[in-house]
Parts: structure tokens; sequence; C-alpha cells
């Protein structure tokens, strides 16, 4: 397990290493100008030049590459041409946003669509079974932005149940800092109020970002499930005389999700492409939206730090997933 | 099978005809093939769904296809009279901000955002496939370096690269389709290696070798034909896919520039009225939910009748 882990860590250390080089070099060939895009279309000539020379844009790139690496070592990610922060201090603002808005979304999933999928498959052919089916197929189908106004329109014009966006009232004071999550925070802090409020605000971005996630896991859970009940140790288990539920529980359900983790590992990375139209939608101040000025800009500091930040989230992902397979499934070994 | 069999005899004895090996054969072959064809054809329809997104999908490229029949109203015309009419008689789906027909702007919006799906799935998906075709049948290093450079592309989401790739381009609907081809092709590529990897090694091929046929002969004319099934089904929902991409670029302000009325950029624009005018986001997005369902509808029942090994029921 240790050196499976330390092997790991070295080939994403070098991923990381070629994204930063591969970004570098884009920045380097594409015509546009970061130090003219940073200073609109009024800055002069001298204007422009003294900030290239600030900013160390003027130095050949290998240079850049090699400064910007010691100071990567150091913890520094630079400072954002756009917003003139650190980029450091604004992911550190934008990552417990973003984490806020997938985590129960991700729970949300992964509950809806399992049960979702569970019940289609049992009562395969019945009712429950082609409205859950008739559900998913919509489901995939949603475009996230359009669901994400339509439930705006719904439920905060014309029923007034949940805000429109942000992640609280303007009024409202964000609770002590201590994991960045609102909700968690407020909860922590033993302030109830705060806590229903940010739960609240929660409700309809988290929709809008699972539901295409539950009908995916729904029906790859399915798929799976209905392939595992015709196995034999199914029909050993229920000879042996265990009830309905326990052998769907117990036995089948645990074999069967093994492609469901397979695919939602996937999905998750999927979700954070989609967490950057639901953070634009509701006003979310996450990362995506962060990364999305930053292209937009051409705001090449919090572009490479969104790079690191995305290879490192798919590696951690990609070893989370390894190892759930031999939580699932005790013969699989992490090797 | 005995029964099949006896029934093609007895037909063919009924004909005049005269009666000879090959003769029967043949009829077999095609009574077979038929008989084939009419179940696949009888479990397409059997669920109704298929043929429901069949039916969709037909509507929406007739509608694209002579979208001036459907709409009466010029799509880009200003009417300062008529500004966010809610919908009526004369403007079914309302007006927008400029007085423009709504109905109009998604009847042409849908050709544009069909038409550019299929294009950006027609592009990536042949040139995908003839890559993936040509790197598993040779292997090699072009396999090698060509499977890396698909891994870079497939692990990262879509819409993240293809955001960057659109702010590297310049934002504009071409870029948009042109970076969504940039980061499709791996995955046919992937699929189609796999689909030859697994036929090159078959008897068919290795006879088709063993009689002296060259090796692109054997590829295009042996083994394409026995791996297109699940490339032509993945191309019939990455159309869906590509409708949403490419809309969720333009309302990220990257694709389709006003007044361009491509479905995303339609809704977009409907956003900043969305409290007031709910007509002016709602009915593109709806075109749009269509579409893409019609394009998954059709693509699992495909997958139901022509692979069922990867079939879901």
């Amino acid at each position: 397990m240790l050196r499976f882990l330390i092997r790991r860590t070295l080939f994403f250390g070098l991923v990381v290493l070629g994204a930063v080089a591969v970004i570098f070099a884009l920045a380097h060939v594409i015509p546009a100008d970061p130090a003219r895009a940073a200073l609109g279309p009024d800055a002069s000539y001298e204007q422009v030049e003294h900030y290239r020379r600030e900013m160390g844009l003027d130095r050949p790139l290998w240079i850049q590459f090699w400064r910007y690496l010691s100071r990567l070592a150091r913890g520094d990610m630079g400072v954002s041409i756009v917003t003139r922060n650190r980029v450091s201090d604004d992911l550190g603002e934008a990552i417990p946003a973003t984490v806020e808005l997938l985590l129960p979304s991700l729970l949300f999933s992964v509950l809806c669509g399992i049960g979702f999928g569970a019940t289609s498959a049992v009562r395969r052919g019945q009712a429950a079974d082609h409205l859950s089916r008739i559900l998913s197929i919509l489901g995939m189908s949603l475009p996230v932005f359009w669901f994400g106004l339509v439930l705006q329109l719904v439920f905060y014009k014309h029923l007034s149940w949940f805000p429109a966006g942000g992640r609280l009232p303007i009024t409202a004071v964000p609770p002590d800092r201590i994991t960045g999550l609102y909700a968690v925070d407020a909860l922590l802090a033993g302030n109830w109020e705060s806590f229903l409020q940010a739960l609240h605000y929660l409700v309809l971005p988290v929709i809008t970002l699972s539901t295409v996630n539950v009908a995916i896991v729904a029906r790859i859970t399915r798929a799976s499930l209905l392939e595992v009940l015709g196995r034999d140790y199914v029909r050993t288990a229920r000879a042996k005389g265990l009830g309905g539920w326990a052998v769907i529980y117990k036995h089948a359900l645990r074999n069967a999700l093994i492609p469901v983790v397979t695919v939602f590992g996937m999905r998750v990375g999927i979700m954070f492409g989609g967490a950057v139209l639901t953070e634009s939608i509701f006003a979310w101040p996450g990362v995506g939206r962060y990364a999305f000025y930053g292209l937009r800009h051409l705001d090449l500091p919090v572009v490479t730090a969104f790079t690191i930040y995305m290879t490192l989230t798919y590696a951690v992902l990609n070893m989370l997933v390894d190892a759930s397979y031999s939580l699932l499934d005790p013969r699989i070994r992490s090797e | 099978m005995p029964v099949r069999v006896e029934r093609v005899e007895t037909r063919s004895l009924h004909g005049s005809a005269p009666f000879d090996r090959l003769r029967v054969n043949d009829i077999l072959r095609h009574t077979l093939l038929a008989h084939g064809a009419m179940r696949r054809l009888k479990r397409f329809f059997q669920g109704g769904l298929g043929l429901a997104g069949a039916l969709l999908l037909l509507a929406l490229v007739v509608i694209s296809t002579f979208p001036h029949l459907f709409a009466r109203r010029d799509p880009y015309a200003i009417n300062a009279d008529a500004r966010l009419r809610p919908p009526a008689a004369a403007h079914p789906f309302g007006t927008d901000e400029l007085g423009r027909d709504v109905f109009s702007r998604v009847v042409w919006g849908t050709r544009i955002s069909l038409g550019s799906a299929l294009l950006v799935v027609g592009a990536s998906g042949t040139a995908g496939t003839l890559l993936g075709l040509v790197a598993g049948y040779f292997g090699g290093r072009l396999d090698e370096a060509l499977m890396r450079v698909a891994d870079v592309f497939i692990a990262f989401p879509a819409l993240i690269m293809a955001m960057a790739m659109v702010a590297l381009l310049g934002p504009g609907l071409t870029n948009a389709m042109l970076a969504i081809m940039i980061i499709w092709w791996p995955q046919y590529a992937r699929l189609a290696r796999g689909q030859v990897a697994a036929e090159k090694v078959k008897p068919y091929s290795e006879a088709a070798r063993a009689v002296g046929r060259r090796d692109l002969g054997i590829l295009f004319r042996h083994i394409l034909p026995n791996c297109w099934v699940p490339i032509l089904i993945k191309a019939t929902l990455d159309i869906g896919v590509a409708i949403l991409l490419t809309a969720s670029l333009s309302f990220l302000g990257l694709g389709a520039r006003p007044p361009t009325p491509e479905l995303g950029a339609l809704v977009t624009q409907g956003r900043e009225h969305l409290l007031s005018a709910w007509w002016y986001s709602t009915f593109p997005g709806l075109v749009m939910f269509v579409g893409v369902l019609a394009c998954n509808l059709l693509g699992d029942s495909l997958r139901d009748v022509l692979d069922p090994v990867l079939s879901t029921n």
C-alpha cells in the first residue's frame, strides 16, 4: 500500500509539472497579450511595458517557468492579474465555497441515484421501474444552466421558497471561519439561524448540479444490479431463506456498485465542469467562477493555479476510487 | 432452427423456379436476414421510446432543414413596438427585448444548434475513428503515442477543456465548435482502437491476411464493417452532448454571440429578463431539452437493438 501511494504521488507530481509546462508553452504561443488584457485597451504602450517588467512577463520563458516552480514550492502561486490578490488567498476563499456546493451534491447524487436504480432493478417491469427509467432519461437530457434558470423562475419568483443566489443573505454576517464551509462553521459555532440560512441557500444550486448525476447513477445502478441479481450466489442466498431486501443489500448491491463507483469517479470530474455553470447561475463565489473569469481575462497565474488544482483533485479522486474498489470487493487489492 | 429451414424449403418448392442447392441457400440467407431485421425492428418499436426519439429527431431535422416554412417572421427583424410581449397568437413564444419573434429565433436556433452538433460529431467522429482504426490495427509507437494523448484529453472534463481552448482561440461559435472537435476525437479513437484490437485477431481477419489481402483492405473492408455499431451508438448519443456543450459555451459567453440565435445564446440573452419575461429563456431551453432527449432515446434504443451486450435492459 505504501509503495502504491509513493508511486502514485511521484506520478502525479510529474503530471502537475507537465501540466504547468503545457500552460506556459501555450501562453507563449497564443497571440493574446496578458499584460494588455490586464490593463485594458486604453492603457498606453509605456504602461503595458512597465506592467510586463513588473510582472516578469518580459523574461525568457524558461526563467519564468523556473521562477514559478520555485515560488510554487514555497506555496506562492503568484498574484492574479485581474483581482490583484494573491492567487492562494483567492483560492482559499473559493475552494471552500465550491466544496460546500459539491459535497451535498455528491451525497445527494449517490443516495438518490442508488436508491432509484436499486428500486428500479428490484421492481423490474413494474410501474416504479418505468417511472424511474423515464425520469432518469429526462434527467440525463437536461441542459444544466437552463434547468437552474427554470428552478429560479419557479421557486424564487413564483413560489418565493428559495433565494435566487449567493451563499447567505447580503445582510448576514458569515460565521467565523473554521473550515470555510458556512453551514459547517455555523454548526460548529452553534449558530442555528446561520446554519439554516446556509442550507436554505444551498438547495437550488445542489438540485441543479446533481439532477443529471442522479439520473446517470440510477441508470448504471439498475443495469449493474440487474446483472448481479441473475447470478448464482444471489439464488443461493434466496434459497437459504434470506429475505428479499437482505439479499439485495448484503449480497447483490455491494457487488453491483463497482461499475457505479467507476462511472461516478468520472462524473465527479464532470461535476467540476457543471459547477462552473451552476456557480455562474447562482452567483456562487467558487473556483469554477474564479477560473472562468481567469480564463476570460487570460489571467495566467489563475489559469495555472486552476490547472494544478484540477490535476490534484483528479489524482485524489482516482486514488479514492481505486481504494473503494478494495473496500467493496476484498479480492481487489490496490497494488 | 429446423422450423425455419422447412418453411423456406416449402416456399421454394411452391415456386416454379428450378430447385437447386445454391438457390435454397440464397433464400435461406435472405429469410434469416429479414427475420433478424424484423425482430430488431419489432424490438425497436416495442419500447415506443426509440420510435418517439426517432420521430422527435426527425421533426427537429425537418425544422432545421426548412426553417423558413415554420418561422414566417424574420428572426433578426426588430420591432420596437412589441418588446417583451408574452406568448400570444401572433408570437407563440413571445418576443424579446428588441421585439424579435422568439419562435422564429428558436426555429433558426434549432438549425444552428443541431447543425453545429452534427458537424462537430461528424468531424471528430470520423477523424477519431480513422486514427483509432489505424492505431489499433498497426499498433506500435503510433498507437502508444495516440493513446497517451487520448488519455490526457479524456481525463479532463470536456467543458473545462473546451473553456480553456476557446479562451485561447478567442470566443465565437466557430471556435467553440473547433474546440469541441479538438477535445472529442480521442474518445472515438479510443473506442475504435479497442474494437479493432479485438477484431484483428479473429479468424476472419487472419483468413483475409492468409489469402493475401492488403492491410488497408482488411481494415476497411473486413474489420470496419464489424466494429461500426458501438461508434454509431456513441455518435447518436453524442449529438445531444454536443448540443449541450455548444450551448454551455454560449452561456458562458464563449460560444455564439448576439444576434446569432443559437439555442444556448438565446437562453443566455433571456436570462437578463428572466424575472420579467419567463418565455424568453424557457422556450429555447425547452427545445434544446427535447433535442437532447430525442438523441438519448434514439441512442439508447439503437444500443438495445444493435448491441445486446451493451444493452442496459
